[in-house]
């Protein structure tokens, strides 16, 4: 194929390079560089492929690398921890490839975008209504990053600087919460749980709230998959010291669970992949970012929002961005948030996901998932040497299963289950020494009855000395 | 004329019919729902859903209806010329699509033993290293989701690597020149750092006496495009680099800009320590109509320990994770990066080859230029900063001589080209140019689309002498005309969601119809 004329790059046809040379008055493409320093010119080839490939080459050396992977498909997985396998209708993936939508920038220019901004606008209606808040973001990076910018924005609206978090946590959150809470000098302090309910210690958050603290943040269902049932407790313990109630949810769960709106949630946020989005190896994510109807709150939100209108004749709705003077194209280094490009098409894929699912759909997956995730704690914990779950609460979609009465490790385990392919949970004995050998499981719709009963058969036959 | 489909395509909710189904999600076995009995016996009443959720209901048929007809509302790359400048709005290539919906990428899981996913971690393990390579950086970090994200990363390690010697606290200043992008002081004010913008000279640079003038022993670093946003390169780029190596601080490059430099000039080889890519600007995946992106940081060598982890490393038999990193600033998000979007970026190189970039980037020049020098003299319209000097990947023309003799301004013609089937280029930005029209051609648009925009350049600019109202009322052919964006955000009528709208119904007239 050679250097020129490739297929992406209409000008590159010498003829058309000199036309448009002569055209321009230049002698060649050269003099366009004239006034880069000659020294800082690459002279050299670089070490990475040198020519173009067909895209027959392209396709058949990618799919050979990728079919290295093992997926869902090739065995059951029973991994979550912020990443989840759900089944992902025709229709979500058909839309999220209309190149219309697929191939805009961010609507500048709403006229010609109404399509994209409907599908924006209908998405954070419908995390309004999953969440039970009025106002949604079209997006944040994911849940991890959300919930730096929750504690950020809390910090901002309540001229306060410490938050209180779960001890039960995800280590990635509590990371991304770390690094983007220190540069503005908030503090971010755990509160302990009881050792056996896993639910969160109101003795210590009673202790640990002050009228120093911006926000209490938990999330429902927790990290370690049980449902945390002094939701409201909590709230209105923060509230009595002008403390922010942020809640982290699995949106997935709400067809069934309360939303955070019926117990007084301030902020909401989350992370929205399981609704439309593969997992795709951790990313692209979701990140959901919601709050009451309160000025104070609204005014402070970090991120893109979409906003209904009319047209300036008035005869007509439309949709355009609202609040732009929160954002850095305007406000600069006042800003709420740097965030500029974010997670635009993930979210058409949810919008999708929920008018799709609807209520119903809704109410149904999520009584399949949280009885599948009964019935694989029930069939595991029968297995002599293995608890199921740790903690005596309600659990959702993912639970904590230990090992130490086993005498083997997490690890050797899960080595043992691949080698009968079955992948097991996520060990979480180093990120919770406390709790000993023990991982974290996930159970969904896509994971069926016989597979289920497989990772029991396999479990046992593994501890039996199989 | 360019029509574009105006569908009254009402708001989701209100095509809601009780009761009707769009999916039947995976059946519950009978034998698991015997065993466990009823769901709600499985969860506490108290944290039980009573509140009704009033979601959309439809069939699998109508949600395909509304939202394909909400596509055709919709304007992108594949629909016509996009020069939308500082954006690198370019083809995005279908094979990389097709790639990244693959069941070996869209269904693996990121905590799944090593063993299981060396495909990927090969790929991911190759494009840093062919990403270092064409960034003149050592270590890439695939971590951020997109630019700014990137840039909140390098101003972090700007913190930890001033730090690590021992000046926490007294390194307090990023400078940014007034022609940067918002993102830029968002992102180092969002790292804890002050800004100090210092002002570009009569040439559209950085004003070396004022960056002088600016550097002192609180100057952590300056963050830079290059070119710059008015497509201009800054030419003492070496000066500028010792400025700030001298002052003891870092220099950051934002590489919004890097389409036109790929395989020419490399950031690093300029003297720049940390960079980020806007992968989908310059590596060609679609923007998504707002994301997701991915915003990989290159850094030199010196900064690589602070890096996110995990760190992809290859012992020439097996791709690993190591978390093992103990001055890393540890993580910016989940995960390892936006692996959908980088497997694109991915497929992109390999399309293109060393050659092939190179080729991008002359070509993208080369139709910069093009479109510059066939709008010089444009009655109405004046190419501000050296209108002599080439531009790199995109030309900034001012519509100020037009707007004080016509009335027609930068935002008009905006709004006119769209009629004409274009989407506008980027508009006020960079601030420093008056009525400003940003244009960005790409290396991806033929000639002939190059010279029907320039033609209704023309034409709308004289349009805005003989005619004027036809500009003013622009658009005319788009899904929508004007829509009134003061009342999106007026504290009394807005509604930012549906059950907002439904709360201040009255406020909005025409919606009560
Ligand atoms: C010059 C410049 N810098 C930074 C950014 C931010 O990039 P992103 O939108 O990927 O966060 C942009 C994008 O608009 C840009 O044009």
């Amino acid at each position: 194929m050679g250097k020129h004329n490739h297929p992406y790059i209409p000008n590159s046809q010498q003829k058309i390079k000199n036309e448009m040379i002569r055209e321009i008055g230049i002698k060649n493409i050269d003099e366009l560089y004239a006034d880069i320093p000659g020294k800082y010119k690459l002279k050299k080839n670089l070490n990475i492929p040198q020519s173009a490939l067909s895209e027959f080459e392209v396709k058949r050396h990618v799919e050979t690398l990728l079919s290295k992977n093992k997926t869902c498909n090739d065995m059951p997985i029973f991994l979550g921890a912020g990443c989840w396998p759900h089944y992902v209708p025709a229709v979500v993936k058909e839309i999220v490839q209309r190149s219309e939508f697929l191939t805009a920038y961010t609507p500048y220019q709403p006229e010609v975008s109404q399509g994209m901004l409907q599908d924006l606008f209908e998405y954070q209606s419908m995390i309004c209504e999953l969440t039970n808040m009025d106002v949604a973001n079209c997006s944040m990076y994911d849940w991890a990053s959300a919930l730096g910018e929750a504690a950020r924005m809390a910090s901002r609206v309540t001229g306060r600087n410490e938050i209180l978090i779960p001890r039960i946590i995800h280590s990635e959150r509590a990371l991304t919460l770390k690094t983007y809470a220190e540069p503005v000098g908030i503090k971010v302090e755990d509160l302990a749980y009881d050792k056996e309910s896993g639910q969160i210690s109101l003795e210590d958050l009673r202790k640990k709230v002050s009228e120093k603290t911006a926000a209490v943040y938990i999330e429902n269902p927790s990290y370690l998959g049980f449902i945390e049932e002094q939701a409201e407790e909590i709230g209105k313990e923060a509230h009595s010291h002008g403390t922010l109630f942020i809640v982290g949810v699995d949106p997935i769960s709400l067809g069934i669970l309360k939303p955070p709106g019926d117990y007084g949630a301030d902020i909401v946020i989350g992370e929205a992949q399981p609704l439309g989005n593969s997992m795709n190896f951790g990313g692209p994510l979701l990140g959901i970012f919601a709050c009451r109807d309160d000025m104070s709150l609204v005014r402070q939100m970090p991120g893109r929002i979409i906003g209904l209108t009319t047209t300036l004749s008035n005869d007509r709705h439309g949709f355009c961005m609202a609040l732009q003077t929160r954002e850095q194209h305007i406000r600069r280094e006042k800003a709420t948030s740097n965030i500029c490009s974010n997670e635009a098409l993930c979210a058409v894929a949810s919008a999708v996901y929920m008018a799709l699912l609807g209520p119903q759909g809704l109410k149904e997956l999520g009584e399949t998932i949280v009885c599948k995730a009964n019935y694989a704690m029930r069939q595991l914990s029968k297995i002599d040497g293995v608890k199921a779950p740790v903690f005596e609460s309600s659990h959702f979609k993912e639970f904590t299963i230990n090992f130490d009465e086993s005498g083997l490790s997490v690890k050797e385990i899960h080595k043992r289950l691949l080698q009968r392919k079955i992948h097991g949970g996520k060990d979480i004995s180093k990120e919770f020494p406390e709790l000993g050998e023990t991982a974290l499981y996930c159970v969904t719709e896509i994971h069926s009855k016989a597979e289920i009963d497989r990772l029991a058969e396999a479990l046992s036959e593994i501890l039996t000395g199989g | 004329m360019f029509k574009q489909a105006s569908w009254e395509e009402p708001i989701i909710f209100n095509l809601r019919r009780e009761g009707r189904k769009g999916h039947i999600p995976p059946k519950l076995e009978e034998e698991i729902k015997k065993a466990v009995g009823e769901a709600d016996t499985l969860i506490p009443k108290s944290m039980q859903r009573t509140s009704p959720l009033r979601l959309p209901e439809l069939s699998e048929a109508e949600v395909t209806r509304h939202f394909i007809r909400l596509s055709e509302m919709n304007f992108g790359v594949d629909s016509g010329f996009y020069p939308l400048g500082s954006c690198t709005m370019k083809y995005n290539p279908k094979i990389n699509e097709q790639l990244a919906n693959l069941p070996t990428i869209a269904m693996i899981h990121p905590y799944q033993d090593e063993s299981t996913v060396q495909g990927i971690l090969e790929i991911l393990y190759a494009l840093e290293r062919w990403l270092a390579e064409l960034t003149g950086t050592q270590e890439v970090c695939l971590h951020p989701a997109a630019g700014a994200h990137g840039e909140f990363l390098g101003t972090l390690l700007m913190r930890a690597y001033h730090k690590m010697n021992g000046e926490d606290g007294k390194r307090s200043e990023v400078i940014v020149p007034d022609s940067a992008h918002g993102t830029n002081p968002a992102s180092a004010a969002m790292a804890g750092f002050k800004v100090v913008v210092v002002p570009s000279d009569e040439e559209g640079c950085v004003n070396l006496e004022a960056l002088k003038a600016a550097v002192s022993e609180k100057t952590a670093g300056l963050m830079l495009t290059n070119p710059n946003t008015l497509g201009i390169f800054e030419k003492n780029i070496e000066e500028i680099a010792k400025t700030i190596h001298e002052a003891g601080g870092l220099l950051y490059y934002d590489g919004a800009n890097l389409n036109p430099l790929l395989g020419i000039v490399r950031p690093g080889d300029m003297g720049f320590d940390i960079v980020h890519i806007n992968i989908h600007k310059t590596f060609a995946t679609p923007h998504g109509g707002g994301g997701p992106g991915a915003g990989p940081v290159g850094v030199s060598e010196e900064l690589a320990e602070f890096l996110p982890v995990p760190r992809i490393t290859y012992d020439g038999e097996k791709y690993r994770l190591d978390y093992d990193k103990p001055h890393s600033i540890g993580k910016i998000r989940s995960f390892y990066g936006n692996v959908a979007v980088l497997l694109k970026a991915y497929a992109y190189i390999l399309s293109l080859g060393f050659e092939g970039l190179k080729e991008v980037a002359e070509v993208s020049v080369l139709n910069a230029n093009y479109i510059m020098h066939k709008l010089k003299g444009v009655k109405g319209l004046t190419l501000p900063y050296n209108s002599r000097k080439p531009r790199k990947h995109e030309c900034v023309f001012s519509a100020k001589p037009l707007k004080s003799e016509t009335g027609v301004s930068a935002l008009n013609i905006a709004k006119r080209l769209l009629d004409y089937g274009f989407h506008a280029p980027t508009i006020y930005f960079p601030l420093i140019v008056e009525e400003a029209l940003m244009i960005e051609p790409t290396e991806t648009f033929e000639k002939e689309e190059l010279d029907r925009f320039v033609d209704a350049m023309q034409k709308i600019c004289e349009e805005a002498y003989n005619n004027p109202e036809a500009v003013l009322k622009a658009p005319h052919n788009t899904a929508v005309p004007r829509l009134d964006e003061v009342k999106a955000s007026h504290p009394k009528t807005m509604a930012l969601s549906w059950r907002m709208f439904n709360k201040r119904m009255g406020e909005i007239e025409v919606l009560n119809k």
